[in-house]
This record gives structure tokens, sequence and C-alpha cells, in this order.
């Protein structure tokens, strides 16, 4: 009965700090989302100082450490004058990391629709803007979408180092009561679960039924 | 390096609603139209027959702006297509001007290209409003009458995935001509159909070039439809054409050559 | 306020390159690990034992599926629980060694999901042995789609490295986290470990792309010359 007394004693504050994953989660989604349709758009356009600050930004992003980018975000951009607080720093950096990778399948996903909608549209005599607005992104949110599903879950696990700036977060609770209990297993094992818990029987399945959603009505190649 | 000054600005009163002057496309060392003069009038039914590679879909693709010209100037409706003036000489057209000529040429392609996302009527009537600024009801309204002219008033609100290939290319043309072209063009529309839908399409574009105030350049392999319904047949053949006539000289009694070989050659195929 | 200090950079140069050294051992040894306990777990689910079948594959997707930096803390403090002291460093190898293979051996199934089908059905036409089959024909062919995976994974351990820092590594974040602790500057420190990191694993995802593509000639599976 171990475990169920630790549970009682202690469940309270995983499923604190687990509220606070998904808050950053959420709120790192977006700002993903946001930076890879925006980047993955400028990787495509003609402009050479467009499409090279995209490269910049996404090369650098997917370059480098996750958690060096929120150490050098949290404890080095301040020198600069920009001092984000602890929570923000935090999904601001996970959110800006894995839009750079984002970019890369909103990219990819935008020349995978074939190239016989475009010519319609030309046909059509549409605007590029009206093109791509009507036509293409949104036959290219379908082809993106399982790609997505897996950067989420990689998101999801990306929060877990917010931790690491003292973020309240599921693995900070953890932590804290491995240091006071040493009841390792336990602690770190439930952290676990929960984690698990949230990749495999809350984003998998969504993003599942999305994808079903979105291809209704698309010919599989 | 061509002069293009030796092409006029603009044709005349009596100008032909699409006239090819010397036009010359490559990719790389292939040249695939060599020095194109080809005229057409209003309202005339043309067929392009030819082996493949022989340039006649190209000619279409460079009327519909989505190849560039090498060499040459393609006039539509007694305007410049491929250029533009500018103080009083000809230079490339820019992003601007190809849009503004491009609206009066519509096309069907091979492989229908509707837009899976779309209900067939939405197809029709994306354009009209986004491009032509026309109210939802108008559009909506002419889409209807043109869903109605190729039979499929009771699809309308069908997706294409639900509809037969031929269902499809009878949506596609609805939708070109919501967009009121003065010249329409049929790139091999009944190439990728199941032979006992091909039919129905052709209906539809008998329809067209007997009713409607249209002019109709078609690529085919249908000869027995073209030969029952065009004015006139072109025969391409290495980036030229090698002959042309009304349909009675080119399938009767060809001159040419080429001409004739490849005619016997499809004879015996079917 | 920004003022880089150059001579403070040289000064702790030293360091980072020794940091460095340390980072590309544990990348390169939890690589080792991943590369073949991933196989592991990849045959292991082809084979016809369903319990082995599903224990392996529910443990990959778990793997897969938690946080790394969790696994690291879990490996790390499980031990002292049962008496068993684990370095950092051997329980920081373990962890990204199997969260690696987890992901490797997703990349070795597509792989050979991705050889045709049509090439079993030749090998049993032929009568091959099952170890000519997987040996001579079919591995050969998955080799080349497995291979961006592989390098995106080399890349991507390389990266997680920092991860380490958390149980004493000293790795390079670790380095740069005593130098700011220490001297109370963090810009230097914490770009330079960022350059480094750029530095590496920018010319290894380039050279990874052209290898890739190297292979792909010499098994005849381009269309190009």
């Amino acid at each position: 009965m171990g475990y169920i007394d630790f549970l009682s004693n202690h469940g309270g504050r995983l499923l604190d700090g687990a509220i606070i994953t998904a808050e950053q989660t959420v709120m790192a989604i977006l700002v993903a989302l946001f930076l890879a349709v925006t980047m993955g758009l400028m990787r495509l356009s003609s402009n050479l100082l467009i499409r090279g600050a995209a490269t910049v930004y996404i090369e650098i992003f997917r370059g480098t450490s996750l958690l060096v980018q929120l150490f050098w975000i949290f404890f080095v951009l301040p020198l600069f004058g920009i001092t984000l607080d602890k929570f923000t720093a935090g999904f601001l950096t996970v959110g800006m990391n894995l839009g750079a990778y984002g970019a890369e399948v909103v990219r990819g996903a935008i020349i995978s629709v074939p190239r016989g909608q475009y010519e319609a549209a030309i046909a059509l005599n549409m605007s590029a803007y009206t093109r791509m607005r009507r036509i293409i992104f949104p036959q290219a949110i379908a082809i993106m979408l399982p790609a997505w599903g897996n950067l989420f879950i990689e998101l999801l696990k990306g929060t877990a180092l917010v931790a690491l700036i003292a973020v309240t977060d599921l693995m900070f609770q953890a932590k804290q009561i491995n240091s006071s209990t040493f009841l390792s297993v336990e602690s770190f094992g439930t952290a676990l679960v929960i984690y698990y818990v949230m990749a495999r029987f809350i984003i998998t399945p969504t993003m599942r039924r999305l994808e079903a959603v979105m291809s209704r009505h698309l010919v599989r190649n | 390096m061509e002069d293009i000054n030796q092409y006029p600005v603009t044709l005349g009163e009596n100008a032909p609603m699409v006239r090819f002057q010397n036009v010359t496309k490559r990719y790389g060392d292939l040249t695939v139209l060599n020095a194109l003069n080809l005229e057409i009038a209003a309202n005339e039914m043309v067929s392009i027959i030819g082996p493949s590679g022989s340039g006649k879909t190209t000619v279409l693709r460079m009327l519909m702006t989505l190849e560039e010209i090498d060499e040459g100037v393609i006039y539509v409706d007694g305007k410049p297509l491929t250029h533009m003036e500018k103080n009083g000489k000809l230079v490339r057209a820019d992003k601007k001007h190809l849009r503004q000529g491009r609206g009066d040429i519509g096309m069907c392609f091979q492989h229908f290209n509707l837009f899976p996302h779309m209900t067939a009527l939405e197809n029709c009537i994306e354009a009209p409003i986004h491009v032509l600024g026309m109210k939802k009801g108008e559009a909506v309204d002419r889409a209807e009458e043109l869903l109605g002219m190729v039979g499929l008033a009771d699809k309308k609100d069908q997706h294409p995935i639900r509809l037969s290939g031929g269902q499809q290319q009878r949506v596609a043309i609805a939708r070109a001509l919501c967009m009121r072209p003065k010249v329409l063009l049929l790139d091999e529309v009944t190439s990728a159909l199941d032979p006992e839908v091909i039919g129905e399409v052709l209906e539809v574009i008998r329809t067209l070039s007997s009713e409607h105030n249209l002019t109709i350049l078609m690529v085919t392999h249908q000869m027995g439809f073209a030969k029952e319904i065009s004015d006139r047949v072109c025969f391409f053949y290495g980036g030229e054409i090698a002959e042309q006539g009304t349909p009675d000289q080119i399938f009767g009694a060809p001159q040419n050559e080429r001409t004739q070989q490849f005619l016997s050659a499809v004879l015996e195929a079917s | 306020m920004f003022d880089w200090k150059w001579d403070f950079t040289l000064q702790i140069l030293p360091r980072l390159i020794e940091a460095t050294g340390n980072t590309l051992m544990a990348a390169g040894i939890g690589y080792g690990i991943a590369l073949i306990v991933g196989l592991v777990f990849t045959l292991a689910q082809k084979t016809p034992y369903r319990a082995l079948t599903f224990i392996v594959r529910e443990t990959v997707e778990f793997i897969r599926s938690t946080p790394l930096v969790l696994q690291i803390f879990f490996i790390f403090y499980v031990g002292p629980q049962f008496g068993i002291r684990l370095s950092p460093w051997v329980s920081g190898m373990i962890a990204i060694g199997l969260h690696y293979a987890a992901y490797l051996s997703e990349v070795y199934r597509g792989a050979l999901d991705a050889v045709d089908k049509g090439q079993w059905e030749a090998c049993v036409a032929l009568n091959c042995s099952p170890r000519r089959t997987y040996f001579g024909i079919i591995l050969p062919q998955a080799v080349p789609a497995a291979l961006p995976g592989m390098g995106n994974y080399l890349v991507g351990i390389f990266k997680d490295t920092p991860m380490l820092s958390v149980i004493g590594v000293a790795e390079l974040l670790h380095t740069a986290n005593a130098l700011g602790a220490e001297t109370y500057r963090f810009l230097e420190p914490y770009t330079m470990v960022g350059l480094i990191f750029l530095a590496i694993s920018l010319p290894t995802a380039a050279g990874l792309r052209i290898i890739e593509a190297w292979t792909r000639r010499k098994m005849g599976l381009t269309r190009e010359d």
C-alpha cells in the first residue's frame, strides 16, 4: 500500500505540476504554430532577404540544444535589456525551438500539394495570395497534420526542461518530491506515467481525429 | 537575340482572336516549339493533333501563361499577351500585365485539377468571387446555370472525390466557363477517362462549340470527334505545324507524309 | 549590459574545449549504445512471440513519449533506492542510449517496411535462405531508407547531451553553468556554448546529407547520371 500512500500524499502536487505543464505546452504550441507558418512561408519567398532571415532562424534554433537556448534566453537576454519571467521564457523558448522544425514541415507540405492545383488556380487567374490562402494552404494543412502530431509530443517533452529554470511544472514537482522523500521510483515514475498519458491518450487521439476530419475530402495518393 | 521590335505593338481592326507569331520555346537544349505561326479566328473550333513531344500541349500552356515564351509574341484579341507596351515599344510582360491578359483565357486539364476540399459548386464560384469580385449570389446563380448545362445540377454539393472522372471533367469545364473566357483551352480532357464516360464529356464540348460565343483550342487523341466537330485541324510534328486544314482535308486526304504515318498508326491502334 | 570581454572568452576557452570533448564522447557512446539496442528492439518486434512483441512495443512507445531529462533523473536516482549507486556517466549513458534506441528502432522498422514487398516475394520464389534474404537483399535496401533518420538522431543526441548536466556530467552546459556561478559572467560562457553547438551540428548535418545522397547513388536508387 506504499504507492497508494505516496499518491494520496503527493499526488496533488504532481497534478498541480501537470496543469502547469499543460499550460506550458499549449502556449508553446501557439508560439510554434505561428512561427512555423510564418517562417515556412518566408522560406518559400522569392525574395532573398526574406528567405535568408527565415533560414537563419531555422538553422540557429535547430542547430543548438533546447536546454542551452533556454538558459541563454533566461540568463543572457536580460543583459541585452530583455528580461522575461521564467514562465514566459519557458514556453517562448520551447515554442521557438519547435517552430523551427515546424517551419520545415509547413514548407514540405506546401510543396507537396500537387502541381495541378497551382495550374488550375493560374488558369482561373487567381492572384498568388488568393491561390495560397484558398487553394494551396488548406490542402497543405491536411498533409502536414501527421508530422505535427509528432511535433506536439516533442513540445510536451520539451516543456519538461523549463523545470530547470524553476518553473513549477510536473518535472519540477517530481524533483522536489524526490529530494524530500527519496522515493525516486514513485516520484519520477509517476511523473513519467503522467507524461505518457498526456502524449498517448490526449495528444495522439486528438491528432488522429483531426487528421480524419481534414482528409475527408482529399484523395489519398 | 531577336529584335522584339519587328513585332507590332497591337494588331489592327480585323485581328484574329489568337495569334502566335514566331513563337519559340526551349527547355534547355530541346526546342519544343520552333518559330510557330498560328492564327485562330474568333469562335473558331481548332483541334490540335500529333504524336507526343510534338509541342501540342506546350502551345496551350503558353497561351495560358503557364510557360514562359523564349522568342516571338503571342497576341490575344489583338493585344500582346506575353509582352506589353512601354513607350511605344514591346517589352516582356510583367506579372500585372499577364494577370490582365490571362482573364480572357480559360483551361481544362487532363487530370481535371478540381479543388478537392470544395464542392462542385464551390469550385465554380471560387474564382468569380475572389478574382472577378462577383457577389456570392450572382456567382452561385451563374455556377448553377453552368452546372446545369453540363448535366450536373444535382451534384453541385458533392466533393470531387465522390464524382466519376467524367463528372469531374464536366465540373472542370463549368468552372472554366464561369469566368467567361473568350478562349477555352482543352488539354487532352478525355485522355484520363474510362471509355464509358468519354461520351458525356464530348457531348458537353459539342454543346459548347455550337451554342456558345467561344473560341476553342483542343488538343486531343479523339480523332473521330475532332473530325466531326472542328472547323480546322492542325497536325503538329517536331514543334511545328506540319499540316493544317479542314477535317475533311486532314483526315480524308492528308498531304504530308508524317500526317499520313500518324493517322494510319492511330487508326491501327483503334 | 552588452560588453563582450574577449580576454575572458580566451580564458575560459580551454575548459570549454575540454567540455566539448566530454560532450562528443557522451554523444558517441550514447549513439553507439542506441544503434545496437535499437536493432534489438526492432528485431524483438518481428518475432512471432506475441507477448514479447507487445512488451517491447509498449516500452518503445513509453520511452519515446516521455521526456529524456526525466528518464535521466529516474535512472540516476532509482539505483540508490535499491542500494546501487550508478555514476552520473553510467546512468547518463544508459538513459540516453535507451531513449535513442527507441527512436532508432522506429527508424529501422520504417526502413524495413519501406523495402518493396515484392523483394521478399522474389526471395521466396528464388528459394533464398532467411539469412541470405535479410543480409543480402533486404538490409542493403533498407540502409538508404534508414540513413536520414539515423543521421537526424546523431545530431539530435549531440544536442541532447546538455541534459546530462542535471546529474553532474561535466559536459558543455554544466561547464557553462559552473563558469557562470564562479565568475558571475553568463554572456560569454552561454554564447560560446551555443556557437560551439552550431559549429559542430551544422557541418555535421550538411555532411550527413552528402553521405545520404552518395549512398543512394551507389545503390542505384537515384535517376541521376
